[in-house]
């Protein structure tokens, strides 16, 4: 293995790690605001937004991210939606985990005791009154771990947009073997930058839950 | 309305799911301070009927009156909402399993509504959270979170709750039922306290002695209807149905 190779080529790897980690925030970001909408829907009481709810979520689901990715990215210049490839990363990773995290939300908004509502509501709070003090805060204190998860998966997840050109970790590898010939050591780096994101992160997210936690 | 005449007025209720009815054709008054027992088996309807007086489980037949104003009647979903949030304000509730709020201290349990409802400044509330917990003796666990209180101290907290709204009418849905047995007087005390100044009460139990000794009036119902109904006196000592006969010996051996 060429340790020196590896010295001298990591400077330019820490470079796209910065871009994966900006693709990893904002699509954290539209995810989150995706998966609140998608959640506001599928626990709407109407019928018709419940439908596009989990037609959104089956519709994601349902097909491969990297399918998604090229459809918006290729396919979209077709039907006048012009991109350049590192939005079209963030909208299609984003919308793409909003999916998940519309089903992370919402298993944690339904596994509040009913109890809770009830209490509320005889109490004289309304629908939305009772759901923002009493659900919604101890709803969010189970959803972090498992959201967690989800930009656990995400992060992982944007190595996809090195198919549509993104100058991030997992294309720079590629790029970098073009003229080292050492796929290797190439891989062997992003992937410790990976890991290293993903470490950090997910300190970050149990020290939240440890914060909030209810005793 | 007349004051002392049917506080609480249910005409000819009737509750089905699909095609099994669990609440057959009851009607029920309630004068003001009467404390009123329901008993029965289970499955009886009876956590039903008082479940739709503040409809959380609404009728699919009959009315429900409060003082003077229909809880159940028919309005644009918007209104009805409206209406029913604030016929709840008068209504309080203490349940089974308390439901106490477990993010939020005692205090936050108890003053949560108040503030939201009727916007009573941060001082009137602490005012009112430490008046209503010295009531039901829980003063010094004002600032504990439900967690760290046993099951008679959780209780008495959502009484105090429910108080704290100053209700005109206590609805218990088997307030003692999932309480250890010591822990069950503590719990009775309050609610004794709440009969001797007049509280109006409709109270789900299981427990026969201490319905014989805080109600004016005990309801028995089986499989959907009211079977016998008059003072605990007569209903415990004297009934005149079979079926309420049979249940009592099943009761009142089991609880010795």
């Amino acid at each position: 293995m060429d340790f020196e190779l590896m010295l001298r080529i990591y400077p330019f790897f820490l470079k796209a790690a910065v871009v994966t980690i900006e693709l990893s925030v904002l699509t954290t970001i539209l995810g989150l605001v995706c998966g609140a909408l998608g959640t506001a829907a599928r626990l709407s009481r109407h019928w018709y937004l419940r439908a596009i709810g989990a037609a959104y979520v089956s519709v994601i689901r349902g097909t491969p991210a990297l399918i998604q990715l090229f459809l918006l990215y290729f396919g979209g210049p077709q039907i006048g939606i012009q991109l350049d490839a590192f939005e079209a990363g963030v909208i299609g990773l984003g919308v793409n985990i909003g999916a998940y995290m519309t089903e992370t939300m919402r298993g944690s908004i339904i596994a509040i005791d009913k109890g809770q509502t009830e209490a509320a509501r005889t109490l004289g709070l309304s629908r939305f009154q009772a759901f923002r003090k009493v659900v919604l805060p101890q709803a969010l204190r189970l959803m972090i771990r498992p959201l967690g998860v989800n930009i656990n998966a995400l992060i992982k997840g944007t190595a996809l947009v090195a198919a549509i050109s993104v100058v991030e970790l997992t294309y720079t590898a590629q790029r970098y073997i073009g003229s080292t010939y050492k796929p290797f050591e190439m891989f062997l780096l992003s992937g410790l930058l990976y890991m290293v994101i993903i470490y950090v992160t997910g300190k970050g997210i149990s020290y939240l839950d440890r914060k909030v936690r209810l005793t | 309305m007349s004051d002392t005449q049917n506080f609480v007025e249910i005409r000819n209720a009737r509750k089905s799911y699909g095609y099994i009815e669990v609440l057959k054709d009851i009607s029920l008054n309630v004068e003001r301070g009467q404390i009123v027992a329901i008993i029965g088996p289970s499955g009886s309807g009876k956590s039903t009927l008082l479940r739709a007086i503040n409809d959380l489980d609404p009728l699919t037949g009959g009315e429900v009156w409060l003082d003077g104003v229909q809880v159940n009647k028919t309005l644009p979903h918007r209104q009805y909402e409206k209406h029913i949030n604030q016929m709840r304000e008068h209504v309080g509730m203490v349940f089974q399993h308390f439901n106490l709020f477990p993010h939020l201290t005692v205090r936050e349990n108890v003053t949560m509504a108040p503030r939201l409802l009727k916007g009573i400044s941060k001082e009137e509330a602490d005012q009112l959270a430490e008046e209503q917990l010295r009531h039901v003796g829980l003063l010094d666990r004002i600032d504990y979170y439900p967690s760290r209180l046993s099951g008679g101290q959780k209780q008495r907290c959502a009484i105090a709750r429910a108080l704290a709204m100053k209700p005109k009418l206590m609805l218990f849905d088997e307030a003692t039922s999932a309480l250890d047995p010591e822990l069950v007087e503590e719990v009775n005390l309050v609610m004794k306290k709440l009969a001797e100044e007049h509280m109006t009460m409709i109270i789900v139990t299981h427990e026969m002695d201490f319905a014989a000794s805080v109600c004016d009036r005990v309801l028995f119902m089986d499989q959907g209807y009211v079977v016998e109904e008059g003072p605990p006196e007569v209903v415990f000592k004297n009934p005149k149905e079979e079926r309420t006969r049979a249940f009592l010996r099943k009761h009142l051996g089991a609880n010795k």
